[in-house]
């Protein structure tokens, strides 16, 4: 039977052709811009770390002076100061933990004696990328005593270590930072998580990733500054350690909910206690996940929201003109349908068949969907954002997308189908 | 023209009317606000940057490792001689920062040290005496800096501003109605005074995201060159001598001193450049906008053709009956442009709120503005005259149906 459908409808569809190329068009543009601006979307509010990311959380507390402090509408700060994240780390309140700030470090191939560039650089300590799982290719990490001592060693990415030493195992050979020598311990596979969460001002952190990874301590003594600072008062940059100012996260991995409630009674006991030494003035605390940290901090532009539900409108639009001339198309057929009923077709067979030519202009459109979708991505990845270029179509919203047309075209055949089934036959008969 | 039996007609095609009307409707709502963020992103493009843009680029330069602050100054110095030597340039200066750059260093001003809320943010940009003339800024009251005046200073925030240059915007804010010439402002978060020496015409801050609009033309120019990190040149090139000063300048700065740090990428934009990169997301967003109001348009003018075509091939008959009956085409023309303007006008009323209540959203959740009235009154005179544009061809072809046809069964 299903067999029968189908050849009326493609004979149907092939009678107004004008028609139907219209109606799988309009369907074909509502869909392609869903499926690219939902593509855009999902890359943005990704889960940069799969399977982690719920461990890992970020305290946060406020330094700030009591000036302008409403208690309830103040937000804690995204950053910490060197004496409190310190004062944090040193209180191992979590089973793994990490410093962390993002700086722009001038690298320079020792051996080649090439011109030196900027490569972004992380200022860490030796738990966070075992904690965040970044996979070696050669070598390994450092140790929590390389970062009391100061060690000038390095762990680089995979796109560094290509740059540099052509790919080949560099562990053991120097690089230039910042002027300083700093020993390769361990080259990253490819670790890049989209975005990089780990510091603020990840609106514009996707792509390749960070190239250097190195203690926090040796990269402060030759002079690697913090992209982000903020300062409260009168503060000499120079000396970050002891200025006023925020520029160090932390993050630590607690594995339950206890774990958590627990770190965030710790955090807010910190507080008390620096406010009972005329330190603090304001006592906001918070303890997000990453997922959270991502929305605190706005990874997902309100461009992008408005595109999707644009986009969303956009397809709406097209479902209704589908409906409206699906319907047209299925009225003048009144007559045709008559001759059917009164030859015995049930009114859930023409139901059938009509929803069977819906079904069949949806999935035109789904093909065709797919091409304006790779069309606007291709368009999204010739945009200067940093994201851009992952905008990829892949196979979950590629199967999306056929889900999305044929549940749009079937939507539509809806109310045409249902009209053509109640059809009286006899009238349209009689006026035959 | 009778409207009462073309609005019994209508009650006959119910499914259809509703469609083409709430078709129209949802357009209505998306191309409004379309072409309101449209026009709301490219009154932000467009606006002054108070800057002489052409014949202006930027280099920016680091050193390979951290110098002491006294061997930093004395390289800016060389580089900038070099500079200036070149035949192809104009003028040069150097500078933390510049107009639309996208971030950099600002800080809050107050009017008194005792002061504990900020009057505003403003950008700072360190300056020399050359600055002015690079950028083709003008100043509107006092003097510019003199050589004499610009130091050197490394990257604290201990901030020696005795003497500043400020925009006429900054000015317009701190001293609404008054001169802020010789008036004194905290603009370091020390307690030490600044006097405003000159105020330049517009001239606008290196901030261009959307919060920071209120400070938007709020600049400082503090006469000094900053040591501590790296370093921006601009650069005027002669008149049309742009891609030769560009060249020769990265040259001349290459042979002055090999060992920097120029970044491939965007070490060195025309001002043109710098320009189209902090307004690269409202481009996209305009033209992204546009794209979808056109597409749609046509897509609601074509439903609109599709459908009043079906409608016209079934009433032949009754068309025919009509004009038998003594209806003239103009009569059958007029019913089925009638018959569409009331849709249309329908489909509009509705289409009013959705937009109304679409803009409201948007105002809550994006922080956009209230739309003007103007938008719903263009958006619905375009969709009245899409729809008679789209109904003419099929009501034409209905004017031309034959009064025979009404003996013919259908």
């Amino acid at each position: 039977m299903f067999g029968y459908y189908l050849n009326l409808a493609l004979r149907s569809l092939g009678r107004n052709r004008v028609l139907t190329t219209l109606m799988v068009l309009a369907l074909a543009l509502g869909i392609g811009a869903c499926i690219t601006t939902l593509t855009v979307l999902r890359l943005l509010s990704g889960d940069p770390l799969p399977g982690r990311s719920a461990q890992l959380y970020y305290p946060q507390i406020d330094p700030y002076p009591k000036n302008g402090y409403i208690p309830g509408e103040s937000k804690p700060q995204e950053n910490l100061t060197w004496v409190d994240a310190n004062n944090l780390f040193d209180a191992h309140r979590a089973p793994r933990q990490a410093l962390v700030a993002l700086g722009s470090a001038k690298i320079q191939s020792r051996d080649a004696g090439g011109r030196p560039f900027f490569g972004d650089a992380v200022m860490t300590t030796a738990d966070f990328l075992p904690m965040l799982g970044a996979p070696f290719r050669y070598g390994s990490g450092w140790s929590a005593d390389d970062d009391a001592a100061g060690a000038r060693v390095v762990v680089i990415a995979d796109f560094l270590n290509q740059k540099l030493f052509g790919g080949a195992n560099s562990v053991g050979r120097t690089l230039r930072l910042n002027g300083h020598d700093f020993r390769v311990v361990g080259v990253l596979d490819h670790f890049s998580p989209q975005p990089r969460f780990y510091a603020i001002n990840i609106g514009r952190s996707y792509g390749d990733g960070d190239g250097a990874f190195l203690p926090l301590r040796a990269a402060r003594a030759v002079q690697l500054d913090p992209n982000n600072i903020s300062c409260w008062e009168a503060a000499d940059i120079e000396h970050l350690e002891t200025a006023p100012c925020m520029w160090l996260g932390l993050w630590v991995q607690l594995t339950d909910a206890t774990a958590v409630a627990n770190y965030k009674r710790f955090l807010d006991g910190y507080v008390r206690e620096q406010i009972a030494q005329g330190r603090f003035h304001r006592t906001d605390t918070a303890l997000p996940d990453v997922l959270q940290w991502l929305r605190i901090e706005n990874v997902v532009p309100d461009d992008a929201r408005l595109q999707a539900g644009l986009a969303f409108g956009f397809l709406l639009i097209c479902v209704t003109n589908t409906i409206g001339l699906l319907l047209a198309k299925c009225l003048r057929r009144s007559r045709e349908i008559g001759v059917r009923r009164a030859l015995g077709a049930t009114r859930g067979a023409i139901f059938g068949q009509f929803m069977v030519e819906a079904a069949m202009v949806g999935l035109a459109g789904g093909l065709l969907g797919l091409a304006v979708a790779e069309l606007g991505l291709w368009g999204i990845r010739h945009q200067p954002a940093e994201y851009a270029s992952l905008a990829r179509l892949d196979v979950s919203m590629f199967v999306f997308t056929f889900i999305v047309a044929l549940v749009s075209a079937l939507v539509a055949g809806l109310l045409p189908a249902w009209r053509a089934c109640v059809v009286s036959p006899a009238p349209q008969l009689k006026s035959a | 023209m009778q409207i009462g039996p073309i609005l019994v007609a209508l009650r006959r095609h119910k499914a259809g009317t509703t469609l083409i009307a709430l078709q129209i409707a949802l357009t209505l709502a998306i191309v409004c606000n379309a072409l309101f963020i449209i026009q709301q992103r490219l009154v932000r493009v467009d606006r002054p940057s108070g800057v002489q843009e052409s014949n202006l680029f930027v280099i920016q330069n680091d050193w390979p490792e951290k110098l002491p602050s006294q061997d930093a100054d004395a390289r800016m110095r060389a580089d900038l001689q070099a500079l200036r030597q070149l035949g192809s340039v104009q003028e040069v200066s150097s500078s933390n920062s510049f107009p639309l750059r996208g971030s950099g260093w600002d800080n809050f001003v107050r009017l008194s040290p005792d002061q504990v809320k900020m009057t505003t943010d403003t950008a700072i940009f360190f300056s020399d005496e050359h600055t002015l003339a690079t950028l083709g800024a003008r100043l509107i009251a006092g003097r510019n800096f003199s050589a004499d005046e610009v130091g050197s200073q490394s990257g604290t925030d201990r901030m020696h501003a005795r003497q500043i240059i400020i925009s006429k915007g900054l000015a317009e804010i701190l001293f609404p109605g008054g001169s802020a010439l010789g008036k004194t402002i905290y603009v370091s978060n020390d307690n030490a005074p600044s006097t405003v020496i000159g105020i330049t015409d517009t001239l606008q801050a290196h901030m261009t995201g959307v919060w920071a609009k209120p400070y938007a033309y709020n600049a400082v120019l503090v006469p000094a060159r900053l040591t501590g990190d790296g370093t921006f040149y601009l650069v005027r090139a002669r008149p049309g001598q742009l891609a030769d000063a560009m060249r020769q300048a990265k040259d001349a700065l290459y042979a002055q001193s090999p060992m920097r740090i120029i970044p491939a990428q965007d070490g060195i934009m025309t001002f043109a450049q710098v320009r189209h990169r902090a307004y690269d997301g409202d481009y996209g967003m305009a033209i992204l906008m546009g794209i979808i109001s056109a597409v749609l348009l046509v897509i609601t003018a074509a439903g609109i053709v599709g459908l009043t075509s079906f409608w016209v091939g079934q009433r032949r008959r009754q068309i025919g009956v009509r004009r038998a009956l003594g209806a003239r085409q103009r009569d059958i023309l007029g019913y089925f442009l009638t018959e569409n303007l009331l849709i249309t006008l329908g489909g509009v009323l509705l289409g009013v709120v959705l937009a109304v209540s679409m803009n409201v959203w948007l105002v809550i959740r994006m922080g956009s503005q209230p739309m003007s009235p103007l938008y719903l009154v263009a958006g619905v005179l375009m969709l009245l005259l899409l729809g008679q544009g789209a109904v003419l061809a099929p009501a034409v072809k209905a004017s031309r149906v034959p009064p025979v046809e009404a003996t013919r069964s259908v």
